[in-house]
């Protein structure tokens, strides 16, 4: 089955062309003819030449990234983005939710709405869409959110995923909060789950695991790109029976994200290392998952710095407050495992009912992918795509800030300008209260 | 790509507008080898085919024909810009973008604003409107002017209200250079609270430059170059004060100083201009740095200012810039940012410079400066890759601060010196259309400036809790 991704704002085109260059490179060089085949159906179409071309669409409403994107795309010399498959304008968002969604977004929701469709009928059996984009600026979060909300009107049965890259804590945008809160607001209400990654996470996996000195958002974007990657790339579940061409998406959704109120999914990747070191470097497969659970209870997105003193309660046992817990609850996990001797491999360990709250069973809760097709150099790796309390503290952080600044009513009038008013924002405050509420009482 | 337009009014302004064609020019043949018109050129210059007429310019791609600047020049003295039409910028301007007359404004505001205002209203707007035809997607307005003069000062204001109802959806960053305590318009107090008015109304952003802080700057400058301490040595080849642009050759007096304004509005637009990791447009600037509309005054601080020979590994130099976008001594304005607060702060960074150096010198100088307990984490940051022509980095920082208040204030001062003797007075009220109640109306407008950035000041030090959150039932 095929996904058609969406590359919205400067976050998202610049991540979109790492993310097919690690699925291309890896469906080019895999071993197994079936899973290369798999993975090229999901994320490309050939042209008649035979080149390699993304399903994707690429939109910003300022043509620099874009231009950047297609040009790195083509340069790989592996595979490249569609003639025709891009949107962009001359003035970006500025930065403000308010003028993505409320203007630019109307303004050109057919363009945008044709392309996707262009690439939707190119697809035999569609899985479903992907948005990517950061939460911070204007375009991505404001017209992120309202394509989006084109695309579950026009797609009502398809899935929709939301990939969101969130600011760093200390911002490159000042009122990322309110843009923050705004977006995730309304993508709870569209999206059928929203996978997170938070820029500091990854920017100190660059700097403490992979050890680079000078950190640039390419960097940063490889990362994600790889963690995307080992999610999204061909795999086999309990009941898929050898098949690899099955709905990512769908699956994905179904098996994390089975409740409205919850939503938000977190990943972590073992091993992640310098590509000089992978060589030298033997794994077995306890050592990797004895971490990552470990990495799952303490919440830490890295091997690094795990607290190992951290274990599991009884439900009833558990502390009950946000602060006082540093035992992340989950509601549903799911790993994935790739490479040497999966079929193999004891997962006993993520079944812990204590690593769950108490109205699912560890059966419903857990699932995993494997497959034996080792991926993006590493010999094994394990990934875990997590529904969790994991995001509940830095969002609830985000929350907090942005509810600080709209006290003092600061930068307010910059979005009633363009037709967001203070009870917009009151309601998009309530409903993150609500989901924070609901992430809170898991333990 | 987006375009601006540069509208220089009076002496000043059209002097520092010089500075800044000139030099972005030279940034421009440095970075652009191949000969073509890009988008970069094409965001300030237009490119016309000179056998063809003014009327066709060249797309995007061709080769580089005539540029043109996208600029509007006007003064109400011949002087400055006839200077200009026979220097060697004449090729980037034509007839068309001038408008002068030939007696000045008498350092007299209302003149400027009143007089010459409803005079040559019809045909600024029809110039204005003729520069905004040429451009595709027009973002921003940059006004230079001068806060001290007649022309700057009140037609420089009418200006900007021109542009607010003419182009009310277009970005208005205006430069205003103050004139110093011993300036010699013996007016200047009163041309500038007048303008104040205007500019806190009108203005989508504020850069106030003094003219004191640039004396100060070139001062030190001079003094290191010509044998300060030994091994320090001043790198001729910089373009922060040397007057080396492409074209223009001997220097003059203000050169230097308007070199140094002339560099910020490179780094400003140069996000605008050139690609980036973290692009900055510039409509990102009032978004971020202005939360409250009135509060709009940004004070600019430049590095490398002294640029000294190299002699400091590169790490440290990289930290030491950031450092001192925060000392007092970068600041273009006398002010003290460090010790007053922070409503917002926006870093806009030039060259081989990546995020994880961000992140690490926003850290390391965190602590050290107070911002407003709503926007602790206040920054906006910004990386252009292109670096300024003979640096491997710059590094301009905006800071939303209180510590204009004392700017403010002492302008505040020097005008009620005046007003309270009456002093020079009637050549304002003898002015079709002025009448006192414009001084008092200016007066009252600074005042509750001074006093909403003192209610900032205020309450700084007590420790402002978290508000309480919203509570969901269930
Ligand atoms: N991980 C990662 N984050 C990025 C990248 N580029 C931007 N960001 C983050 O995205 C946020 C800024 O949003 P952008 O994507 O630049 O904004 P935009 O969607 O283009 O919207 P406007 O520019 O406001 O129109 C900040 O939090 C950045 O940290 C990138 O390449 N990688
Ligand atoms: N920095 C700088 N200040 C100037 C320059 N020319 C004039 N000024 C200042 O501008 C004020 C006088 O305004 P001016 O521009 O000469 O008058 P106008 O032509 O009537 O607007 C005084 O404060 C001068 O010190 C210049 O080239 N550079
Ligand atoms: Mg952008």
């Amino acid at each position: 089955m095929s996904m058609v991704t969406l590359q919205l704002g400067q976050c998202g085109n610049q991540i979109g062309p790492d993310l097919f260059g690690i699925l291309s490179s890896d469906a080019l060089h895999g071993p197994r003819r079936s899973y290369g085949a798999a993975s090229r159906e999901r994320f490309f179409h050939s042209t008649a030449h035979g080149d390699l071309v993304a399903r994707a669409v690429l939109i910003d409403m300022e043509p620099k990234v874009i231009k950047q994107s297609m040009a790195k795309a083509a340069a790989s010399g592996t595979w490249r983005y569609g003639d025709a498959s891009h949107f962009s304008q001359k003035q970006g968002s500025g930065n403000n939710w308010a003028n993505g969604y409320c203007v630019h977004g109307p303004r050109h929701r057919e363009v945008v709405e044709e392309l996707v469709r262009r690439e939707v009928e190119r697809c035999d059996r569609l899985a479903g869409l992907m948005a990517m984009m950061s939460v911070a600026g204007g375009t991505g979060s404001g017209v992120g959110t309202y394509i989006t909300q084109c695309l579950r009107d026009t797609y009502a049965k398809s899935f929709i995923l939301n990939h969101l890259t969130w600011p760093y804590r200390t911002g490159e945008v000042i009122v990322q909060n309110y843009n923050s809160v705004l977006t995730l607001a309304h993508l709870y209400q569209l999206s059928d789950a929203i996978l997170v990654h938070e820029n500091d996470m990854v920017h100190k996996i660059c700097s403490q695991l992979l050890n680079i000195k000078h950190i640039s958002f390419s960097d940063v974007n490889r990362v994600i790109a790889h963690q995307m990657g080992s999610v999204l790339q061909p795999s086999l579940s309990a009941d898929s029976h050898g098949d690899y061409s099955r709905n990512p998406l769908g699956e994905l959704v179904s098996t994390l994200a089975c409740h409205p109120e919850y939503k938000l999914l977190s990943v972590c990747t073992i091993p992640q290392m310098p590509s000089s070191s992978i060589a030298y470097s033997t794994f077995s497969w306890p050592g990797l998952l004895k971490h990552l659970r470990q990495m799952l209870i303490s919440n830490s997105k890295m091997e690094e710095g795990i607290d190992w003193h951290v274990h599991p309660h009884v439900a009833s046992e558990r502390p009950r407050s946000l602060t006082g817990t540093s035992f992340n609850v989950s509601l549903a996990n799911l790993l994935i495992l790739r490479g040497k001797d999966v079929f193999s491999t004891e997962t006993g360990g993520f079944e812990d009912p204590a690593l769950y709250t108490s109205w699912l069973s560890s059966k419903e809760a857990f699932n995993t992918w494997k497959c034996p097709v080792p991926f993006n150099k590493y010999e094994k790796s394990a990934t875990l795509v997590s529904n969790s309390q994991a995001l509940l503290r830095p969002l609830d952080t985000m929350v907090g800030k942005a509810w600080n600044m709209f006290a003092s009513r600061a930068y307010i009038h910059q979005y009633i300008k363009f037709g967001i008013s203070e009870e917009d924002f009151l309601e998009s405050f309530t409903s993150l209260e609500q989901v924070i509420a609901s992430y809170t009482q898991l333990s | 790509m987006t375009q601006s337009v540069v509208v220089q009014v009076g002496q000043c302004g059209n002097q520092v507008g010089c500075r800044f064609w000139d030099l972005a020019l030279r940034e421009h043949c440095h970075v652009n080898k191949k000969g073509l018109y890009d988008e970069a050129l094409g965001s300030f210059f237009r490119n016309v085919d000179s056998r063809k007429g003014d009327e066709t310019a060249c797309g995007v791609g061709g080769r580089i024909q005539n540029l043109k600047a996208r600029a509007v020049l006007v003064d109400m003295e011949e002087g400055v810009v006839n200077e200009l039409l026979h220097g060697p910028l004449h090729d980037i301007f034509d007839s068309t973008q001038l408008l002068t007359d030939v007696s000045g404004s008498g350092n007299n505001w209302a003149v400027g604003h009143m007089t010459y205002g409803s005079a040559y209203r019809e045909q600024i707007v029809q110039k204005l409107r003729r520069a905004a035809e040429h451009c595709d997607c027009l973002q921003c307005f940059f006004l230079i002017h001068s806060m001290g003069g007649g022309t700057g000062s009140g037609l420089g204001t009418r200006v900007l209200s021109l542009l607010e109802e003419e182009f009310p959806e277009v970005c208005r960053i205006v430069t205003s250079i103050y004139p110093s305590v011993e300036d010699d318009v013996i007016t200047s107090p009163y041309n500038s609270v007048l303008a104040m008015r205007e500019l806190t109304e009108h203005a989508d952003c504020v850069l106030p430059v003094e003219n004191q802080s640039l004396v100060d700057i070139v001062t030190k400058i001079q003094h290191m170059s010509h044998g300060g301490k030994p091994g320090l040595m001043i790198k001729r080849d910089s373009s922060i004060i040397s007057g080396q642009g492409v074209l223009v050759g001997a220097e003059r007096p203000f050169d230097a100083m308007n070199n140094i304004v002339a560099n910020l509005l490179l780094n400003i637009t140069s996000s605008a201009r050139f690609e980036g990791s973290l692009n900055m447009d510039l409509n990102e600037i009032p978004m971020n740095l202005v939360p409250f509309p009135r509060l709009h005054y940004l004070v600019p601080s430049l590095t490398p200012l002294y640029t000294l020979a190299d002699v400091y590994i590169p790490t440290r130099r990289l930290n030491q810039m950031f450092s001192d976008a925060f000392s007092k001594d970068h600041q273009l304005i006398r002010a003290d940012p460090k010790r007053s607060l922070y409503m917002a702060c926006a870093l806009m960074v030039r060259g081989n410079v990546q995020v994880s150096d961000l992140r690490r010198n926003i850290e390391r100088l965190r602590p050290s400066l107070p911002f407003v307990s709503w926007n602790q984490e206040g920054w906006k940051t910004g990386l252009c890759s292109v670096s300024p022509v003979g640096h491997s980095h710059s590094l301009l920082a905006l800071a939303n601060n209180t510590c204009v208040k004392p700017t403010f204030m002492d302008l505040r001062e020097r005008f009620n010196r005046l007003y309270r003797k009456k002093a020079h007075l009637h050549h304002y009220l003898h002015v079709e259309g002025m009448e006192q109640s414009c001084f008092s109306e200016a007066i009252t407008s600074l005042s509750s400036l001074i006093e909403e950035y003192h209610h900032l000041d205020v309450n700084k030090g007590t420790l402002m809790h978290d508000t309480p959150r919203l509570s969901i039932c269930r």
